[in-house]
């Protein structure tokens, strides 16, 4: 088996880019984050999975240093960047000044520009975002994040909005992206099988704890069997059972970039 | 398409064009008024309203009185928009300002300014100053609403969205909270503009000496009907001219939203 728990060896003592420590925090008596610890090494990229309501999203708010911290144990990198499930772009600016947002110095527009090349929209430039199809706003958001070389990434379900065709084609970028400038990176979805073809390691995050982890160990596309085995038991962490004949249906995707247990293959 | 169908629905189509029904109202009017049926002291015909208006341009009586008119309007919108922007700035961007401001200008708002005519009378006197004040302060309100409302109205998604880049405080209101709020101040804009102009004709009647309401007043003691139609034909123009600028000015600053993007 080479999906194992508990697995540490893999990540050799370095300073952590994220660090929380028993962190908790709650919205009047309602106690969202509760007791949690998480760290998170340099380059790793690591998938967050829950429940709707379980505090995805406020855990990444956190981490992206949008909400207050109350003096507690929290260390995270000042150089950091969000992409949000819509892509939050301005549209009063440009798209090359929408990715060039906050940055300073000669040849921000160059930068802008190099970025936007990465992400394959090198050619929309100088258009409104409003003109932008919904996968190209997103492209945008990540050419945004990315223009900065954040240490950390943040990803809050940010292919939710998008079609299966250009989500998968919006994997195989996320991947290339972070093999060339190697933020960590951590990414909130509610898609098993996209946590499972993208992450080096998945966390299960219920009632305020992470309350399973599951670090993966086999090469990005070729994970169709140790994928399934995994779905299903996050599946299973998730509290959503599955029938055997959900998986038996799924074929093996091969040499296709990214793994679906079940919906590539169709 | 065949050529004769196109034909067709293009006569149709001129047929059915908004400018019929004002063309045959106008006629109707000309004929009325020749067949005296509308006798000139109660209306006076297009013709003579059309006669009239070029010897008073000739004469240069319009076009110096207009200049008066405009020149009022002018100095209050200035004032008024200064304050109403200033004030919805700091009502909008910061909580003690709209603690201090906003309950006085919902107040404000439901004194109707007009009604404030004798009051500026009896601390302005009668010259040039109430004219000015009351549309200054007629001014205020409605880009004073609409900007508060539209800082206030910004997505938060998008300024949440700024922050996370790291932006200061003061880069999220210039470059989010401010643009985001220009549709906003545009409106009342548009809003302070006319009402602007509804209030210059009423404070012209206060004992003017110049001006479109001066000539109005005149015309008035006279029945000159024909002087009459052209000064409201002038707030008309005026009206429109005001409309068109501020249209002007959001095509040139709104050119990201898509139906202006596309063309
Ligand atoms: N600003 C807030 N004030 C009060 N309650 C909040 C606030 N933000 C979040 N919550 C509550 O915290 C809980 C967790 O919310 P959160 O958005 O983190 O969930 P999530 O895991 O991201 O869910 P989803 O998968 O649906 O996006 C919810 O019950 C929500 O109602
Ligand atoms: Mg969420």
């Amino acid at each position: 088996m080479l999906a194992e728990t508990n697995f540490t060896a893999a990540f050799p003592v370095v300073e952590p880019v994220v660090r929380l420590r028993d962190f908790s925090r709650s919205f009047g008596a309602n106690t969202v984050i509760d007791g949690l610890n998480l760290s998170i090494a340099p380059g790793e990229f690591v998938a967050l999975l829950g429940r709707s309501g379980g505090g995805k999203t406020t855990l990444l708010r956190t981490l992206a240093g949008l909400d207050s911290v109350q003096g507690q144990d929290v260390l995270i990198p000042s150089s950091r960047a969000v992409v949000f499930q819509d892509a939050r772009l301005l549209p009063w600016k440009k798209v090359w000044r929408n990715v060039a947002l906050g940055l300073k110095g000669p040849g921000v527009r160059e930068r802008a520009e190099a970025a936007l090349n990465e992400v394959g929209l090198g050619h929309r430039i100088d258009a409104w975002p409003l003109t932008l199809s919904g996968g190209e706003a997103q492209r945008v958001a990540l050419a945004r994040a990315l223009v900065r070389e954040p240490k950390l990434l943040l990803l809050d379900e940010p292919f939710a909005a998008l079609d299966a065709l250009t989500r998968i084609k919006m994997h195989a970028l996320v991947l290339e992206l972070w093999r060339v400038h190697r933020p960590a990176i951590l990414m909130v979805t509610h898609d098993v099988d996209e946590a499972v073809a993208l992450a080096d390691r998945i966390l299960v995050l219920d009632a305020g704890r992470i309350v399973a982890e599951e670090h993966i160990t086999v090469q990005r596309g070729e994970r169709g069997d140790v994928g399934r085995v995994l779905r299903q038991r996050l599946l299973g962490h998730l509290g959503c059972e599955v029938t055997s004949e959900h998986f038996l249906s799924a074929v093996d995707v091969g040499a296709s970039i990214v793994p679906f247990p079940q919906g590539a293959s169709a | 398409m065949p050529k004769s169908t196109q034909l067709h629905r293009r006569i149709a189509s001129l047929f059915s064009g908004h400018w019929v029904s004002p063309v045959v109202f106008l006629i109707l009017w000309e004929a009325g008024s020749r067949l005296g049926l509308i006798p000139k002291s109660t209306l006076a015909a297009p013709s003579a309203v059309i006669g009239t208006l070029v010897e008073m341009l000739a004469t240069g009586e319009l076009p110096d009185n207009l200049f008066v008119s405009f020149l009022r309007v002018a100095a209050g919108l200035v004032i008024g928009l200064s304050i109403g922007i200033t004030l919805a700035l700091a009502a909008g961007l910061s909580r003690q300002g709209e603690a201090a401001i906003d309950p006085i200008m919902q107040i404000k708002r439901t004194i109707p300014t007009l009604a404030l005519t004798p009051l500026f009378i009896v601390w302005f006197g009668i010259g040039e100053t109430p004219k000015v004040a009351l549309i200054a302060f007629a001014s205020i309100f409605p880009v004073y609403l609409n900007l508060y409302s539209g800082i206030r109205g910004v997505d938060v998604r998008l300024i949440e969205g700024a922050r996370s880049f790291g932006l200061s405080k003061t880069e999220v209101i210039w470059h989010v909270i401010l643009p985001g709020a220009l549709p906003s101040l545009l409106v009342g804009l548009r809003y302070s503009l006319s009402v602007s102009i509804l209030v210059l004709v009423v404070a012209e009647q206060i004992n003017a000496s110049a001006g479109l309401g001066y000539l109005v007043n005149n015309a008035r003691d006279f029945m000159r009907t024909d002087i009459i139609v052209v000064c409201l034909l002038v707030y008309a123009a005026l009206g429109l001219g005001a409309d068109g600028l501020v249209r002007l000015i959001e095509r040139r600053a709104l050119a990201w939203r898509p139906n202006l993007a596309e063309a």
